[in-house]
Formats: structure tokens, sequence, C-alpha cells
């Protein structure tokens, strides 16, 4: 009993990571209909600024630098690429985000190498055993796992609110839907898309600081970004609330899919379980749990 | 082919006289404005006015360049040749958003609404420009964000009053009926209260009730808002009754310019519209 309930939560815990990397994916879709493929890659070069910067600063300090070069990056993105692409087709822009994926990863290791970097938050690291009275031999649970999900948590709640309730976030969602329309009632396109991708960075830089702060900051950090697809799909791309519990689910699911039903495939299932999660969902529900109903007018 | 059977000038069905376009001022003033695409010509010798509080119409058979002449006056084309001004204030160069922050709304003939958002939500994004708080303050509903957001929705639910949509407030766009989604399109450009409103062929698709709503709401938007509006039509018939004076175009040239009567008595405006029925039919 114990055994299980801490593997779900290590399960969990993963999930919100995975919920994080696929919040970056959703807010730019929503906000702008374009697939970001560069996603892995801005979390790679914001995990790297933040581990390269705070050799030479507290942290905090660190995080708020690399916060505001991923702003400068946003605003390069949209003055360079998506001020060009405006009113094209989503397949136009979506290969657009490759190519800055590309440029990137190779750019953030130019600029701060290509070793593996620590990023320390100064977070406790031992763990903690709670409800011993209850079970025997009690739960470990990792106080800095619990801390990374609950400020993972915070941030979600925090642009939930914004894109709700705010005129911006109308804004935004307003350019999703419509550029054209956008245009036509004064939202500047440009200065969304910066805002928009800024907090994408943002997204990214917390995903790439929690992850490197337990795995060390390395360019297999860009690569975890693939595990964000299948979460995705599984949430729906339009939904905020579908990326958080797709997350949930998949590190949910792939963990005990790897104790329990490891044992009787041999074992590995942990690198495709998410996968094969993502194509049964696309087979019976294609826009995902969350996602708009696609309604198709013929 | 009824839309171009109608433009047949018919003494019978004649509308009532609209009020003179008053003198003053144009609100829009267009100056041989060229347009080319390639090697099409779009647009020739464009040149007309709009006065204040006029009801403008622009009409003309498919391809006259009608669309065209709107995306120029919104911005979205830059022609080769030719002026704007706009309240007296020449421009260069428009761009679509300069006209919104000059205060030109415009409809879409095919809707281009935010199909995701309910229907308050679409007016309400109508009234971004006029959004004064900052991102922190709102996202956080601070005070005055709380204050200015409630300003704003007494505009909004106004409008939503005017149209009579006030039962579909919460409901996505995209499930709306066509005639309705019109209506949300038209409420979002007047919640931008511009000084000139251009629509897109408002009346496209719909059938005769429909029609005679949107005609209402047009005036009644003149009238309660002061609005001036341009709007390109197909159908001759409503466009005659709704429009104070006529501007007609024909392979992008403009072909005639007045009040609904002379427009409809002018022998190239008749050739135009029978030219291109006898060649479709």
């Amino acid at each position: 009993m114990g055994f299980l309930i801490e593997t779900a939560i290590a399960g969990l815990m993963s999930g919100v990571l995975y919920a994080l990397i696929a919040l970056g994916f959703v807010l730019i879709y929503k906000a702008s209909g374009v697939f970001n493929f560069a996603q892995g890659a801005m979390v790679l070069f914001a995990a790297l600024a933040m581990a390269r910067l705070q050799e030479h600063m507290p942290w905090p300090l660190a995080f708020l630098l690399a916060f505001a070069i991923m702003v400068v990056l946003a605003w390069l993105v949209e003055r360079l690429v998506l001020r060009h692409l405006v009113n094209q087709e989503g397949v136009t822009l979506l290969m657009a985000t490759l190519g800055v994926a590309y440029f990137l990863e190779g750019l953030g290791q130019m600029v701060w190498g290509d070793d593996i970097y620590p990023i320390d938050l100064g977070l406790p690291k031992q763990p903690t055993l709670v409800l011993d009275k209850l079970i025997p031999g009690g739960i470990l649970v990792s106080n800095e796992d619990l801390i990374a999900a609950g400020s993972a948590a915070a941030l979600v709640a925090l642009l939930t609110l914004f894109f709700q309730k705010s005129g911006v976030g109308r804004a935004l969602r307003a350019v999703a839907d419509d550029h054209q329309a956008a245009q036509s009632i004064g939202i500047p396109l440009s200065r969304m898309w910066v805002i928009v991708w800024s907090i994408a960075g943002l997204v990214a830089l917390v995903t790439g600081m929690i992850w490197g702060s337990k795995l060390g900051v390395q360019f297999s950090l860009s690569l975890i970004a693939l595990k964000g697809l299948p979460v995705v799909i599984l949430g729906g791309l339009t939904s905020v609330p579908g990326a958080i519990v797709g997350g949930l689910i998949v590190g949910l699911g792939e963990k005990l899919a790897e104790v329990y039903l490891g044992p009787m495939l041999g074992g590995g299932i942990e690198s495709w379980f998410a996968y094969l999660l993502a194509l049964t969902v696309l087979l019976i529900r294609p826009q995902g749990l969350f996602g708009e109903r696609i309604i198709d007018r013929v | 082919m009824s839309a171009l059977l109608e433009a047949v000038p018919s003494p019978a069905d004649a509308p009532l006289a609209p009020p003179p376009a008053p003198v003053g001022p144009p609100v829009l003033q267009l100056d041989d404005i060229h347009l080319r695409f390639g090697g099409i010509k779009a647009l020739q010798e464009v040149r007309f006015d709009v006065q204040p509080g006029e009801i403008r119409a622009i009409i003309g058979p498919n391809g006259a360049g009608k669309s065209s002449l709107l995306n120029v006056i919104n911005g979205v084309y830059q022609p080769q040749q030719g002026s704007i001004a706009f309240d007296g204030q020449a421009l260069g160069q428009m761009r679509p958003a300069l006209a919104a922050r000059l205060g030109i709304a415009r409809t879409f003939q095919n809707l281009a609404l935010f199909s995701g958002m309910s229907v308050l939500d679409n007016i309400m994004a109508g009234r971004n420009l006029h959004m004064r708080c900052g991102l922190l303050a709102q996202a956080l509903r601070l005070g005055p964000a709380l204050r200015e957001e409630m300003a704003h929705r007494l505009v909004v639910e106004r409008i939503i009053d005017f149209l009579e949509i006030q039962a579909w407030r919460k409901v996505p766009v995209g499930r709306l009926p066509y005639g309705l989604q019109k209506r949300v399109d038209l409420g979002r450009a007047l919640a931008m209260e511009p000084k000139l409103l251009l629509l897109d062929e408002p009346m496209a698709g719909m059938n005769l009730e429909e029609k005679e709503d949107m005609s209402r709401f047009i005036l009644e938007a003149r009238e309660e808002f002061g609005t001036t509006i341009v709007l390109i039509e197909h159908d001759m018939g409503v466009v005659m009754d709704l429009s104070d004076r006529v501007v007609v175009l024909d392979y992008g040239r403009q072909i005639a310019d007045g009040t609904p009567d002379a427009v409809r008595a002018d022998p190239d405006v008749i050739r135009a519209y029978l030219g291109s029925a006898t060649q479709e039919g």
C-alpha cells in the first residue's frame, strides 16, 4: 500500500513537470494559433541561461535575469520571424517555429556552453516521512518535489486568472481566433505576440529550472518537450486545464505502468507509455479530453 | 440572380426621399485612388467623400472592386496612387492598426468572429482600444481595473440590448446561427464607438426577415450612436432604401455617385448591371 502511494506521488510529481511543458505549448497555441515546436529549445535555453548566471549571483537574481533574456528573445522572435508571417497558414508558422527551435539549440550551447550545469535552488533534499501511523512503514515524500509542484501550481493558477479575467487575456484569445478581426478592432498583433512568447518563456524557464535542479541542465532537456506532445494530445491543444490534467495522467500512468506492468512486459514501459496513451485518445477523441469540439460543416 | 433584377430601376418602388447629405468637412475623403495587384487594376480613379452622419453605399457587380475599396479605407491594402483624408487629416499610408486607432471599425463579409469566445467577450474585445489599466492590475483585479471593466461592461450591455441578443450573452458565438453571428459582428464594431463604420455586405446570405432586422439595426445605429456608415452591398434593393448616397463601381472604375434615385436612373449603371446580368445569365 505504502509503495503504491509512493509510486503514485512520484508519478504525479513528474506529471506536474509534463503539465508545465504542455502549458507552454497550449499558451502559444491558444494565443496565436501556432504550434510552437521551439518550446523544448526554449526550456533548454532558459535553463542554460539560469544555470550559467547562477555561477555569478544568487539564484533569484539569476532567475530574474534569465526571464529578462527570455523577454528579449520573445521580442526578437516577433520582430524577425512572426511579424513577416501575419495571416499565413498554420503550417507556415509551424515550420517557422521549427527553425526557431534549431536556432535556439545552437545559439544556447554556443553562448552558454554545452556541458552539464547544476542549478541549486537551496531546496531541502531530505524526504519527509508522512502517514507513518496509518500505514506500516509510512510514506516518503520528497520536499524538493513538493515545493516544485507547489510553485508550478501557483504559476498555473496565476496564468489561468490572467487569461480568463484580464482584458489582455481576452485580447490574446481574440488574436488566437482571428488575426484579421483582431487587427480590425485595434489589437496590436505584434505586442500581443511578444507578451505571449514572454509568458511561454517564463513557463519554459520555470520548467527548465525545476527539471535542471533535479537532473542538471544539459542538452537532453530540450528533448523532454517531446513528453509534452502526448500530454497536449491527451488534454487538448486549446485547454489549460487539459494540459494540467493530461500531464498528471501521463506522469501517474507511466510510473504505475512501469512498476506494475513492467516486470510482465520486460520493462522500459515508461519511455513509450505516454505515446500509447495519446494514440488511444486520438482514436477515440481526436480533440483531446478537454479540447474544443471539432465541428465541421460540410 | 434576383439581386441583379432588382437593380433595374422601376418607378413603382422608388424609396422615400432620404435626407440630403449635410454639407461640412467630410469624415472621409478619397481622392484619385489607384490600386493594382500585379497587372490587375483593381481600382482606378476612385474619388468620393463621406459626410458626417451619412449612410454611404458602395455597390457594383461581382468583382467590381468593392471589397478592395473597403480594404483601402481600412488600411489592409495600400493604394499605389491617390490620397485618403480622415476627419480632415490627410493620411499618407493607412494601416489596419492606425485605422482602428483613428476610429474606423469594420465588419466582415465572411464572418471573422472570435468563435471560441462568448458573445459578451466578443463585444468586450471591441472595447480593447478604450482599455486603460495595466496588465498586472487587470490580472490581479485591482480596484481601478475592476471599475474600468464595469464601465466597459455597461457600454457593451447597452449594445447587446440594442441588438436584441440578450439571451445569447454567454453562448460561444460559434454555436449561434448565421444571422445572429452577423449581429455580434456589428456589435463588436459598435463597441469601438467608431467615427466611421465599414460594413462589408452586412446582408450577405440572409433571408428576408434577417435582412429587414439588419437594415433596422443599421438605421438605428446611426440614430442611437450617431455613427457614420459606409456599406458595401450586393443587394441593390436594400441599399436603395438604406443609403443617403451611393457610389457605383464597375471593373474598378467609379461609374456613378449620387442619390439612390439619381444612380438608379443613370444609364451607365443600368448598362453595368444589365450587362453583367446577361453575361451571367
